[in-house]
């Protein structure tokens, strides 16, 4: 029923009687701030799809919310800029986000299972370091990590921004507390008896327990890295390697001096924006949050 | 934090599995030390290390040497890092507060019996979640703009000419207002999960001694979430912390916002403006030890209230 749900959480949650029994009758007041919380979420992304469909002369004369005319003209310019610079632009939002995604809920899963469901030696000195990873703010990291990205020589390349989008400490503990609920140990147990190795154990009884987390820290980690600004900021150079945001802030400074690129910027947030927002609202019922507000308690 | 496993494995299997856990975390200890553990260290030593010019006149040699601590001296002196993080600080009391705030006024009432269009409500204030900060920032400054802002479309209409959104002291506002919009949804539904968690029989018998919805919600509800409140919490400072991309964005569009407005704003500026290396390296050192100390008090002074039996 629910997005974001929490009907299939692993550990024995307390099952909450909904819907309720008797429905109490519907107050004013409360609904109505949840509506204006609402309105104020919804305004900023309804202005600019708006926005998107006026001329350029209209943007700056006819009243905000009234929609224009021209849309089409608008996608056709955006489409152009730069010799297709757009384009190009989401297509390397969706390579960073995507890729660097899956490849980081891969090794994020992998790590997370083998702290969670092995004893060995150095394991709480690992944790404890994945944990201080987590509090380090990644962005403080951006500046020496372009530096030893230009000792290697790879400042500047796509890989610059992938191979650093890989490694996510926050993603590693959630995996951690989801593999530590999600996979019993007498099941890792029984597989070890009948023959399977270590390694057919976690592909072929571990994974398949661990998709629900693994499907949280994807998403996680596809809208952190679409989102991120400064790291592709600071490591790229040549505009055609730009990840949207980074395309979008270029187009939006120079546009400061030239009000054309002003729509040309609207539009292009407008087109970047739907496609993130759709995918959050389809895969929303797949996400597991509460591994999120349960994350610290494990 | 350890989870308590029973160590109950045979010798010879505990050796067969004794390389399947490294091997398992291999990938991400190598990416975890290229990425993490070797730029800090790479970091910590430029920080160290400083220019000096040799040599005669304006043709010396600009020489890097062990300056030791200097740079460190140079950056908690300066100016502008300074007033950054004065900037951040009404930023953060502006924006961390309200987020959190606002996140869980709209959880409660999203778990509350007597609201309505919760589906709808929950959807809508999760969407901002979806709009990179850069592209939020741009949608705003769009909003505040005299020229395409509704809001002074209005005021103007009324003759009160348009709303300075982006000079004076409403700037704070106008770019916490940024980063609430942004943060709310994903706060607000981190802490309803943790709601829906309660045990309805807690909530039933508080109401059958006679409690109101607000009571159960202020006594009874709001105490069994103060470990997400301090989760959210933990992650809106890190967040104030490493704020860069929203007043960037606003830059083109206000001349109040200086190139050095925050503190990274300024590490960006020394770093690939001014060429200073290793005085962006000793503030951005400074920074992410700033932000491990916060957050570690924060956790040691909640932490009681937050994992009471823990």
């Amino acid at each position: 029923m629910a997005a974001l749900d929490t009907a299939t959480t692993p550990a024995p949650a307390p099952v909450r009687g909904r819907p309720h029994p008797r429905r109490p009758r519907a107050k004013v007041l409360p609904t109505a701030v949840l509506l204006l919380g609402a309105l104020y979420c919804l305004v900023p992304v309804a202005w600019v799809l708006v926005a998107s469909t006026k001329s350029r002369g209209e943007l700056f004369s006819t009243f905000t919310f009234a929609p224009g005319t021209g849309l089409l003209e608008n996608l056709r310019d955006l489409f152009a800029y730069g010799d297709g610079a757009f384009p190009l632009w989401a297509a390397n939002s969706l390579v960073f986000a995507g890729v660097g995604a899956v490849l980081s809920t891969l090794v994020s899963t992998a790590f997370g299972y083998a702290l969670a469901k092995y004893d060995f030696p150095g394991r709480n000195a690992i944790f404890y370091a994945v944990l201080g990873g987590v509090l380090l703010p990644g962005i403080t990291l951006a500046i020496p990590q372009y530096l030893l990205m230009t000792k290697i020589g790879l400042a500047g390349t796509y890989w610059s921004v992938l191979l650093p989008s890989i490694i996510s400490p926050f993603g590693i503990y959630l995996s951690r507390v989801y593999a530590g609920a999600a996979v019993p140990d007498e099941t890792m147990e029984a597989a070890r008896i009948d023959g399977a190795g270590e390694w057919r154990t976690f592909t072929a009884i571990g994974l398949p327990m661990l998709l629900p987390g693994m499907v949280t820290v994807f998403m996680l980690q596809f809208v952190g890295i679409w989102n991120n600004f400064l790291l592709p900021f600071v490591m790229l150079s040549d505009e055609r390697h730009y990840p949207l945001t980074v395309g979008l802030y270029t187009l939006l400074a120079k546009g400061s001096g030239e009000p054309a690129l002003y729509s040309l910027a609207i539009v292009g947030a407008a087109v970047s924006i739907v496609p993130l927002i759709a995918l959050l609202l389809l895969l929303q019922r797949f996400w597991r949050v509460d591994l999120v507000s349960g994350g610290l308690k494990g | 934090m350890a989870t308590a496993r029973p160590v109950a494995a045979a010798a010879p299997v505990r050796r067969r599995r004794s390389l399947a856990p490294y091997l398992f975390m291999s990938p991400g200890l190598v990416l975890f030390v290229a990425f993490l553990l070797v730029p800090m260290c790479y970091a910590l030593w430029l920080s160290l290390r400083g220019f000096r010019v040799s040599g005669p006149g304006p043709f010396g040699v600009r020489e890097e040497t062990f300056v030791g601590l200097d740079n460190y001296v140079a950056a908690v002196t300066s100016r502008d890092f300074l007033e950054g993080f004065g900037r951040l600080a009404v930023y953060g009391l502006i924006a961390v507060p309200l987020t959190l705030g606002l996140a869980l006024l709209f959880a409660l009432l999203l778990d509350a019996t007597t609201t309505r269009a919760k589906r709808f409500s929950r959807t809508a204030i999760f969407v901002p979640y979806a709009v990179p900060g850069v592209i939020a920032s741009l949608l705003w400054g769009f909003l505040y703009l005299p020229t395409t802002s509704p809001f002074s479309d209005v005021t103007q209409a009324l003759g009160l000419g348009t709303i300075p959104f982006l000079s004076g002291t409403s700037l704070y506002g106008s770019v916490a207002n940024i980063a609430i919009w942004g943060g709310v949804g994903f706060n607000m539904i981190i802490i309803y999960t943790s709601l829906r968690g309660i045990p309805v029989e807690i909530q039933e018998a508080a109401r059958i001694d006679g409690a109101s919805e607000l009571q159960v919600a202020l006594r009874v509800k709001v105490p069994l979430v103060v470990p997400a409140l301090v989760l959210t919490g933990l992650f809106a400072l890190i967040g104030t912390l490493q704020v860069y991309g929203e007043p960037t964005t606003l830059q083109p569009m206000t001349t109040s916002i200086s190139q050095t407005w925050v503190p990274l704003m300024t590490i960006y500026r020394d770093a690939f403006t001014r060429d200073d290396l290793p005085l962006a390296a000793a503030a951005s050192v400074l920074l992410a030890v700033g932000t491990l100390v916060v957050s570690v008090l924060l956790l040691r002074t909640t932490q009681r209230r937050a994992f009471g039996e823990g």
